[in-house]
């Protein structure tokens, strides 16, 4: 069997014509996108080439850690979660009643509709970094224009989430309300609000956390935080604070990520 | 009526109800408002507002509106030039990104490695996912100086940190009977690993590298703010030199472009699989 | 010839699996093994090539032990050892043909392994294999488009690329309707005749067994207990083997369920070594 002689000399392409063209085209495509980033970039190559050198270097300048200002930090720190705590709870109070014009299955009229999914849009395409730098601009530095930034960006996040949620919603106990003659307010206290409240807590929960990492950097453009002294310290070139600011803003995020699964594991 | 008339004269029908509250223990129901309560006075109170300054947000947001309308786009090329660059960037890191995050994945991965490269891997990961992007560039300007450079190499960083994560994940869920069939032919552990790992964690791998360069573009517009280059250093001069008709222009594009480039990697996600 | 003395395996601190098993495969014979789940015939097979280690023991090939090879000697040693696999371990995303082509891994270099340049040699037998089985105009077809007697087939091809000097076959059939199954067994007798290759399967079903071996081994809480011709497998060794632990598959044909058996000490299809 083995010595068919049909088989000698038999080829055996792992793709047919077709498709090594389609292959072929879209890896010359890429290796011209590639072509043009690496060659219209502005970058100054040798400084490449001497990057790790320089990572190393500011690397052991920050060696040992310097732990001399840790009670600055550990108050910093604290501005730093009361900055994403707040913000999250101000938030509530916008999201919820954009989420429900924003959802295809309670939004009052087409109007509603739109403003809401504007609201959502413009909320979310707009980085927490450029909300603070605007409030910065409007407020001054200072924890308020770090709030805001924060509670604009999660309104978008929130919001999102929470019409998705709605709009998944079982509609028959919302039939079944509006058939005993309830009214709007009414049919949503008892048919919409019991159904999304799981998904309400656990997305409230996630933008926490979410916050708690967005909120280290509002400092970087003057709106409160940790990000404050981190910036300091990098403007005096007090590279072993830098070390010890950073190993607090791990510690802060793996505490967050850790509060957030207990919180998970009991409310939901 | 006849509740009442029946058999059991003596027990009446309820006439109170209240709802069971959500809480069930009392002391705890009040105790959470109280810590809710508390914490808000303690927050409030200890956070230093300067409500001087706050109380000019009033005619400064005034003025800032009023100096950014309509957005001004007399200076075209300077956006454009721009965006070129962070989308240079966002190429750049997310091929560098997505490639290095193998690697990482399949040293983060339980199922494929000892246990001490295994710590490493998903130290790596860790690390690179608990520091924001743009505290990790403004370590980068400070290292390898002002530029795209900078912009690259953080979000590099960050896509190792995202994709290798979720890959990572998808390895250690494989089906092993290919791993086990490949290595009962006798295959070396690369070959083991490009037969039976890499397959399957493909489609996954091509959906989160349209989604990383889709996040990668945005990011490198915020690297920028602290000096990675891009669209995000063009916004901050702009701001700076209180040019907020220019400003605003360059944050109605970026809204823009980051919706065009969330519906585009959505359309190409849902094609490939 | 295949030498097993004193085979031991033991899972943690359990009661061994093995307990000093014994048994010879000389010149080219089909040997069944039957027995209930657990009582340590995918674990015997498992040990012979190795993806699970053996407690103690010695397990001899042609004169090669196997039990003390290590890296490179070992993955030297697979490659003349074909296994096939109740749940086929085909690689999904690929063809049937780099399925296939993959029972070469052993043999190719991994620059060869990773572009899919294997030998034109390699080529021809496994689109001689494949004609053998009627699969050859699948070769293009991905793994997870042939329906399961037709993926078996491609485990066996992929099995015999290997140019093994002995198959094995663990469960080959289970996982199959009753028709196909036995198509897959009188492939296997009839390949190991023209080959003039010893093949040991697991196998559930004792008519099958019966009908197309020349040996019968049957092992009961890791011990062989029964070894003799088909004719010689009476009533009273089928109660021996099987006896108030399960009823046998005897007669009927029907293949057990096609999920992989658990058996009561954790000795699983996708043990994970």
């Amino acid at each position: 069997m083995v010595g068919k002689p049909s088989v000698k000399g038999r080829v055996w392409q792992r793709r047919d014509r077709r498709e090594r063209l389609i292959r072929y085209v879209v890896l010359l495509l890429s290796l011209t996108v590639l072509y043009w980033a690496v060659s219209d970039v502005d970058i100054f190559w040798p400084w490449v080439w001497d990057a790790p050198n320089q990572i190393g270097r500011l690397g052991a300048r920050m060696w040992p850690p310097d732990p001399r200002d840790l009670g600055e930090i550990l108050g910093a720190l604290l501005e730093t979660v009361h900055i994403a705590t707040l913000a999250t709870a101000l938030t509530l109070f916008v999201a919820l009643p954009v989420s429900y014009i924003a959802a295809q299955n309670t939004t009052p009229n087409r109007a509603c509709l739109w403003l809401g999914r504007f609201i959502l849009v413009a909320s979310r395409s707009v980085n927490t970094i450029i909300w603070a730098l605007l409030f910065v601009a409007i407020f001054g530095p200072g924890v308020l224009a770090g709030i805001l930034a924060i509670m604009f960006r999660s309104i978008g996040f929130v919001g999102k989430l929470m019409g998705e949620a709605i709009e998944e919603i079982d509609r028959r106990p919302v039939e079944a309300m509006q058939a005993t003659g309830a009214n709007k307010a009414k049919v949503i206290a008892y048919a919409v609000v019991p159904q999304v409240m799981p998904a309400f807590f656990a997305i409230v929960i996630l933008r926490w956390d979410i916050n708690i990492r967005e909120s280290t950097v509002l400092g970087l453009v003057g709106a409160g935080g940790i990000g404050v002294i981190l910036q300091g310290a990098i403007d005096t070139f007090a590279w072993p604070t830098v070390a010890t600011i950073l190993i607090a803003i791990i510690a802060l995020v793996l505490l967050g990520e850790a509060v957030t699964g207990v919180l998970r594991s009991r409310v939901i | 009526m006849t509740t009442r008339s029946s058999a059991d004269g003596e027990r009446r029908v309820r006439r109170t109800w209240h709802r069971p509250p959500f809480i069930a223990n009392r002391a705890l129901r009040y105790g959470l408002w109280l810590a809710v309560a508390g914490y808000l006075v303690w927050a409030l109170g200890t956070l230093p507002f300067n409500w001087e300054r706050i109380a000019e947000g009033v005619p400064r947001a005034a003025r800032i509106f009023g100096g950014g309308f309509p957005p001004s786009f007399d200076r075209a090329d300077l956006l454009f030039s721009g965006f070129k660059e962070s989308l240079q960037i966002a190429i750049l890191a997310t091929l560098l990104g997505v490639m290095l995050s193998i690697p990482f994945a399949v040293m983060a991965a339980r199922n494929l490695v000892p246990r001490p490269v295994y710590v490493v891997g998903r130290a790596v990961i860790i690390v690179s996912r608990s520091f924001h992007p743009v505290i990790v560039a403004i370590l980068f300007v400070a290292a390898v100086g002002f530029g795209p450079l900078a912009g690259i190499l953080t979000l590099t960083l960050y896509s190792i940190g995202f994709v290798g994560k979720l890959l990572a994940e998808e390895i250690e869920e494989i089906d092993w009977g290919q791993v086990e069939a490949m290595k009962a032919t006798g295959a070396g552990y690369f070959a083991t690993l490009v037969y039976a790992v890499f397959p399957q964690i493909l489609p996954r791998q091509v959906g989160l590298s349209m989604y990383q360069l889709d996040s990668n573009l945005r990011a490198s517009a915020v690297v920028g703010i602290v000096g990675a280059g891009g669209i995000g250093s063009t916004l901050m001069n702009a701001f700076g030199r209180y040019d907020y008709d220019f400003a605003f222009a360059i944050l109605l594009v970026i809204i823009a472009v980051i919706l065009v480039s969330e519906g585009v990697s959505g359309w190409m996600r849902k094609r490939i699989w | 010839m295949l030498e097993i003395t004193k085979l031991v395996k033991r899972y943690g601190s359990d009661e061994p699996v093995l307990q000093e098993l014994d048994l010879r495969v000389a010149g080219h014979s089909v040997v069944a093994i039957v027995g209930a789940s657990g009582a340590g015939k995918s674990t015997l097979l498992r040990c012979i090539n190795r993806l699970v280690e053996p407690t103690s023991g010695s397990i001899k090939l042609n004169g090669t032990e196997l039990v003390t090879l290590k890296g490179a000697a070992l993955r030297r040693a697979r490659r003349k050892i074909g296994m096939v696999f109740q749940g086929f371990n085909l690689i999904d995303r690929l063809t049937v043909m780099e399925n296939v082509l993959a029972g070469r891994l052993g043999y190719v270099n991994l620059y060869q392994a990773v572009t899919r340049r294997y030998p034109q040699a390699d080529i021809e037998r496994a689109f001689a294999l494949l004609e053998r089985v009627e699969i050859a105009h699948y070769a293009n077809k991905r793994a997870d488009a042939l329906s399961g007697g037709e993926r078996q087939r491609v485990g066996v091809v992929r099995a015999l690329m290997q140019e093994p000097e002995i198959l094995l076959a663990d469960e080959p059939t289970a996982s199959l309707d009753p028709r196909t199954s036995e198509q897959i067994m009188r492939l296997l007798q009839s390949l190991a005749s023209e080959m003039s290759l010893p093949v040991l399967i697991n196998i559930h079903n004792v008519a099958q067994a019966k009908a197309y071996t020349e040996r019968i081994v049957g092992l009961r809480h890791g011990k062989m207990i029964f070894d003799g011709t088909p004719a010689a497998f009476t009533r009273e060794a089928l109660e021996a083997v099987y006896g108030g632990i399960e009823a046998p598959d005897e007669a009927v044909t029907e293949p057990p369920a096609a999920s992989p058996r658990k058996g009561p000490r954790g000795v699983t299809h996708d043990d994970p070594l």
